[in-house]
């Protein structure tokens, strides 16, 4: 057994690609290899930010070989069959095929033995073929090539069972046959290496750590070490972690000081403009206070111990955080208030207008919704709404555009906002995903929910929805916003009601596929509730009543529904639903009339026909009042007293009876039971 | 050259010298207002087809709506880009552009250089590549970048385009928080003077001409004039006079818009405008490019 090592050297390929980009390409090799019938134990791939590297463990030294059977005429064909056999089977004569005996005789077979193929070149057509086959979400072409890729090709390694192979049809590729470079400036003259775990150990002696994930716990247990050693802790950023580890192949952690003048500057736009321009992870003091000091990961290891880095990146942040604090003076010489008529300029949408028609509009809309939350105050609401996206004409929101809301906060509270009002500022964009806190303060639900909800009607008004994986307008995340909104702080609201709030207070906007909004609510609830395990058809089930667009109490019908439903009682009754919903169907199609209608008792006859039209009689006196005050569970324990009722009905009596008056009775009681069990759900929308 | 460079001047003559013998050819600065080192004819124009080409050149250029009338340390609306061009693009590019690093006093044994993702793209110009920001000790110092497309229209030879900003640079190299205080000259000069001394009242006064006294009106006639003069002379089979109006069009836009007299929506609409100017151009000259004059590859 045998072991393929392949590493593609490139100019630096982008941090965010290379993940992707080295699991794309293990697959492509391996996918050719098993095309092949070339079979091995193991494939693991590598990157940095110079190099994709995959190991291939356990390959035999050739595909195995194998026999094609091709089944031709009978023994005593004519000339001509035998002559087209010859043709399409290869054989140079008749002599060469077997002969069969089958049931129709004698037959002739050409049998085909195809040898297996060397290791080497499956390997070699695989590898060219796979770095051609890379996709990228950009790629360039260079010098004169013609081959494209994500940034120039620097060299291709490729060793089989110890040796360099050759690759098929590489042209322009820069072939390095068993040899490679280690990092660009420590390291920078070329070596050979004979299998993995050699070139894995000589790239470390060539300032290469290899492994992503040894990197990341070299630049973690550095920088806390060295936090730990200066009385500080590193504040935790996996998402900056993912990104600096593609930056650096010899990760050396430092530590740099920031002035004191700038730590008067709100921690969010120290740590924003750290993080999104410098790639610097932010520390704080053990009780959480930000501290002077922030960690630079350097690609280097130098002879002054990173002194000059070091002073270059406080240069760099010195510079970075004096503009940050230029805007931040600016900005707090203006009040909020007055930004506002300024976000006249900024378009919301061409069709939807301007940011400032859309304040106008959250003022109402917030203040409506905030009297449905409990303890929000609607003038809070209103003076939040207002002051919501003033921050947006800030110097420093058009600097840094992710501080938006957190700035509007300092800058509301600066001239003398209340807090919820603040917070409310801050936190109207939330949730921004499905592992975003969702806000629970009441005037940021009501100030969140209304800003989703304008944009949600806005632009299904104007038909701009949703298509496949296109929205542009974050659309999906605004509903599951809703939805987390109202669910997880049990909201007691109408969509439909918030819907048409919203659409009065666009005025008259031609209305296009507004109508779609809660079969689209509808969707994503399923999608949130999929992942609880909670059924889909039940979902259905509960929105075909049609009227139910209360979250939480469509949720706990649903809720209901799932128990009863997992029960024998209600599987049972479900199963009589069917019948007597089938048995209508039929009926009321052969009549041409509907069964709806008031039971006779007069018209009764048999037994279990009359104790059936009492149990439902007073199941619905007992339903409805459970239904009223939303005790679903409850309502489901009446229908399970339904069960002995009903069954013993369909066993002794006979729907279709001779006599038409006692039939179409029959029949109604049939459809009082459908009535009454779809006063939960739909029950027919069950699987 | 490992020493460090003395003044903003010297590390203009230390790049031309060091793209000098890689075999470039030094141009002087394009007469004409133009926003980025790019827009000159040697990048925009010389990257189609398939001559190959080679060249180094400090260019002027304009920022209008970055004008803090002298007042901020690092922003200006006058500042100068240094421009290589390399046509294809060769296999030691990067290599090449490192050691330009040398040249400046930058020893790469002692900092952390890093080619960070970055793409390049200019909607004016139709064109965009790929590349990275070049990073040393944290900050920006270079612009590297792999020409695709310039007027919509496919590189090919694919050109590497490296642009330093040179007032950044030399406050980087020469140790100064304040681009007024870099020395422009050799310090030891019996006339040592000052970046602010050279252009401090330049800053001041056009920033006051690009915010406030820039006669928006004049302005309009002058991007319509240009506009109309580009395809009349485009018309006339003229390609490098023509895209000299395209570049005349394109600053007197950026005026316009630091005057704050462009509203969104225009902004796009102008912008779309001058990129047609540009397609045209770069059409035409590629059309009027004779091939037998051009260097097979």
């Amino acid at each position: 057994m045998a072991e393929f090592l392949l590493e593609i050297l490139s100019e630096d390929i982008p941090a965010r690609m290379q993940v992707q980009a080295a699991d794309d390409l293990k697959r492509l090799v391996t996918d050719a290899l098993t095309d092949a019938g070339l079979t091995f134990d193991s494939a693991v791939a590598h990157s940095t930010p110079r190099r994709l590297v995959l190991v291939i463990d356990g390959l035999p030294s050739a595909s195995p070989g194998r026999s094609e059977e091709r089944k031709g005429p009978k023994v005593g064909a004519p000339e001509v069959a035998i002559q087209g056999f010859l043709k399409s089977s290869g054989l140079a004569s008749i002599d060469q095929a077997e002969i069969r005996e089958t049931d129709k005789g004698a037959v002739y077979f050409a049998v085909r033995s195809i040898p297996g193929q060397p290791a080497e070149r499956i390997l070699g057509e695989a590898v060219v073929s796979a770095i051609d086959g890379l996709s990228w979400p950009k790629s360039m072409r260079w010098g004169a090539g013609r081959r494209r890729w994500v940034r120039p090709l620097a060299g291709i390694l490729a060793i089989f069972d110890g040796k360099p192979i050759i690759l098929t049809d590489a042209n322009e590729l820069p072939l390095a046959g068993d040899s490679t470079v280690g990092h660009r400036f420590l390291s920078p003259a070329r070596f050979s290496v004979s299998d993995f775990a050699d070139y894995e150990r000589q790239l470390l002696d060539h300032h290469v750590v290899l492994d992503r994930e040894k990197r990341k716990w070299r630049i973690l247990g550095d920088a806390k070490r060295k936090a730990e050693d200066i009385g500080m802790r590193l504040v935790p950023d996996e998402a900056l972690l993912e990104e600096v580890v593609g930056l650096v192949e010899w990760p050396v952690v430092l530590i740099g000081a920031i002035d004191d003048d700038f730590m008067t500057l709100p921690p969010e736009v120290r740590r924003t403009t750290m993080r999104a321009n410098q790639k610097y992870f932010t520390l704080e003091y053990p009780d959480g206070k930000p501290a002077p000091r922030f960690v630079i990961t350097s690609n280097m290891a130098t002879d002054d111990d990173g002194a000059a880095i070091i002073g270059g990146n406080e240069r760099v942040l010195r510079a970075r955080l004096s503009d940050a604090r230029f805007f931040y003076d600016q900005d707090l010489k203006t009040k909020l208030a007055e930004q506002r008529p300024k976000l006249a300029k900024i378009a919301f949408h061409a069709k939807l207008g301007s940011v400032l028609e859309r304040v106008e509009r959250l003022e109402k809309l917030a203040m409506e919704i905030a009297q449905s939350v409990p303890r929000a105050k609607p003038a809070m609401a209103i003076e939040a709404a207002r002051l919501c996206k003033c921050d947006l004409v800030s110097g420093m929101v058009g600097e840094f555009p992710e501080l938006q809301g957190a700035m509007g906060r300092y800058y509301a509270l600066a001239q003398g906002a209340p807090d919820e009002v603040a917070d409310a500022i801050r936190d109207h964009y939330k949730p921004l995903g499905p592992n975003d806190a969702c806000p629970t303060a009441p005037v940021t639900v009501a100030l969140a929910l209304a800003e989703k909800i304008d944009t949600l009607v806005g632009f299904f008004a104007i038909g701009e929805l949703p298509t496949g994986s296109k929205d542009p307008f974050a659309l999906r995340r605004a509903a599951l916003g809703v939805i987390r909104l109202i669910v997880e702080n049990q909201l007691r609201l109408g969509l439909t009601t918030l819907f048409d709030d919203a659409l009065n207070s666009y005025g008259n906007l031609a209305v296009s596929s507004i109508d779609q909004l809660l079969p689209f609510f509808a969707d994503r609830l399923k999608v949130v509730l999929k992942e609880r395990g909670v059924r889909q058809d039940l979902i259905d089930a509960v929105f075909a009543l049609g009227g139910e667009d209360d979250l939480v109490r469509l949720l706990a019908r649903v809720a209901a529904l799932q128990k009863f439903l997992a029960t024998d009682d209600g599987a049972n009754l479900l199963t009589a639903y069917r019948r007597a919903a089938n048995i209508l169907k039929i009926e009321e199609k052969r009549d041409g009339a509907s069964h709806d209608g008031p039971v006779d008792p007069g018209t009764l006859v048999e037994p279990e026909e009359i104790a059936l039209a009492r149990a439902l009689d007073s199941a619905a006196e007992r339903v409805d009042p459970l239904i009223d005050t939303e005790d679903f569970q409850g309502a489901m324990s009446v229908y399970s007293t339904l069960r002995p009722v009903v069954d013993a009905f369909f066993e002794r009596v006979t729907v279709n009876a001779d006599d038409a008056a006692v039939r179409r009775n029959r029949l109604r009681l049939l459809s009082r039971i459908r009535g009454t069990l779809n006063k939960i759900a739909d029950f027919s929308c069950i699987a | 050259m490992a020493d460090k460079p003395n003044s903003f001047q010297d590390i203009i003559l230390r790049l031309q010298h060091y793209w000098s013998a890689q075999g470039c050819v030094i141009l002087q600065p394009y007469d004409l207002e133009m926003g980025a080192g790019t827009f000159h004819p040697a990048t925009v124009l010389r990257a189609l087809g398939p001559a190959h080409w080679r060249a180094a050149y400090v260019q002027p250029c304009r920022r209008p709506s970055d004008g803090r009338y002298g007042e901020n340390p690092n922003r200006l609306q006058h500042y100068y880009q240094f421009q290589v061009i390399l046509k294809p693009s060769p296999a030691n590019a990067q290599e090449l552009y490192l050691n330009s690093l040398k040249a400046l006093g930058i020893d790469p044994m002692l900092h952390d250089i890093r080619f960070v993702e970055d793409d390049w793209e200019s909607p004016t110009l139709g064109a965009w590549g790929l590349g990275w920001e070049v990073w040393c000790d944290g900050m920006e110092v270079t612009q590297y970048t792999y020409f695709q497309q310039v007027g919509g229209i496919e590189c090919d030879p694919v050109s590497v385009e490296l642009t330093y900003g040179l007032e950044r640079l030399a406050m980087y190299v020469l140790d100064r928080e304040n681009v007024y205080d870099l020395p422009y000259n050799d310090p030891a000069s019996p006339t040592p003077l000052s970046y602010g001394d050279v252009f401090l009242r330049d800053e001041r006064e056009f920033s006051a001409f690009n915010f406030e006294a820039a006669n928006t009106e004049k302005l309009m006639i002058h991007f319509e004039d240009a506009e109309a003069e580009c395809h009349a002379l485009l018309a006339r089979a003229l390609p490098l006079p023509a895209y000299e109006q395209c570049i005349k069009a394109s600053h007197l836009f950026n005026l316009m818009d630091s005057r704050g007299v462009i509203s969104v929506l225009e902004r796009q609409a102008q912008i779309g405008r001058v990129r047609a100017l540009a397609k045209a151009c770069c059409e035409a000259y590629l059309a009027g490019t004779d091939p037998a004059a051009a260097h097979a590859a």
